[in-house]
């Protein structure tokens, strides 16, 4: 049997689970742990819903297999059970307010203006040993509304392709795209000017204002 | 044509995603040479989308692969159990 998560891989897991070999389910969805967990934290808000969410899914994962018709990436499609999951939870919770996380507004209002500076190059990566580094970063992707939190969350931090995350949020590719330009956007306001403070240190810059 | 500060701005992550027509991302590249302002607007956009993607910064919480999978043996055990 191939090895990773390719296509054949899944396939052929598939069948074999289907078939009865059902310890094999723990290999297929092992690689989509981190995807459908990170996407229900960005619908839920919290980490107990989350994980509580994320396991309802990947039952519904395990019963819905033989529904899978491998139209799509298996993780793609596993996604799309999680959203609905994150969706059906929300609600309930009756706490779809205003940021609706099924309309699709996107047109383009609103100037944006980013934080402008001049002299911050180096990416502090080392500076993420320091865990308040990292809170500062998740606190900022939590701050986002959450039709662009959920999309930033599988392009930049899941590393999903366009069509890949469209697929899993049931939203068109370039309601993708319009979001996650609107996401990185706030998100350099509000971090740029924090973030600066732990650029590694470099020779003094010669640019200024105007030059 | 010259573009300006704002058009730069609005095409800034799909410049950094590769997802520019070859003529957008010649003016984008001729107006960045000269204006500190937007390649400094670029390189902290590109850095904190280069951050946020460290998996120092989205951690699962601890034992969560563990209760999931002992989670899917209860589940396989009892669909066995149940033919």
């Amino acid at each position: 049997m191939p090895t990773s998560s390719s296509p054949e891989f899944e396939a052929e897991c598939i069948r074999r689970i289907l078939a009865g070999e059902k310890q094999l389910f723990h290999e297929l969805i092992r690689p989509c742990e981190r995807s459908i967990f990170f996407l229900l934290l960005s619908l839920l808000g919290n980490e107990t819903d989350a994980e509580d969410a994320a396991q309802e899914t990947v039952i519904k994962v395990y019963q819905n297999l033989r529904l899978f018709r491998g139209e799509s990436q298996f993780r793609t499609w596993v996604l799309s059970i999680a959203r609905n999951e994150g969706l059906g939870r929300l609600r309930k919770l009756r706490t779809l307010r205003e940021d609706s996380l099924e309309a699709d507004t996107d047109e383009v209002t609103g100037d944006y203006t980013p934080a402008i500076l001049t002299s911050w190059r180096e990416v502090p990566l080392q500076a993420l040993e320091r865990q308040e580094l990292a809170a500062l970063l998740r606190e900022a992707i939590q701050k986002l509304p959450a039709i662009y939190r959920n999309v930033i969350m599988l392009r930049d931090i899941e590393e999903m392709d366009v069509r890949a995350t469209a697929q899993a949020l049931g939203i068109t590719e370039g309601s993708v795209k319009v979001r996650l330009h609107r996401a990185r956007a706030m998100l350099q306001k509000e971090l740029a000017p924090k973030l600066k403070g732990y650029a590694p240190e470099r020779k003094r810059s010669f640019f200024g204002w105007g030059s | 044509m010259r573009i300006d500060c704002k058009h730069v701005w609005d095409y800034l992550s799909a410049y950094i995603d590769g997802d520019v027509d070859p003529d957008l991302r010649a003016q984008i590249d001729r107006h960045l040479e000269t204006c500190e302002i937007c390649s400094a607007v670029l390189d902290s956009t590109r850095n904190v989308v280069v951050l946020i993607a460290d998996e120092r910064v989205f951690e699962l919480p601890a034992g969560f692969s563990k209760r999931l999978h002992e989670r899917i043996d209860a589940m396989i055990d009892a669909d066995s159990a149940s033919g």
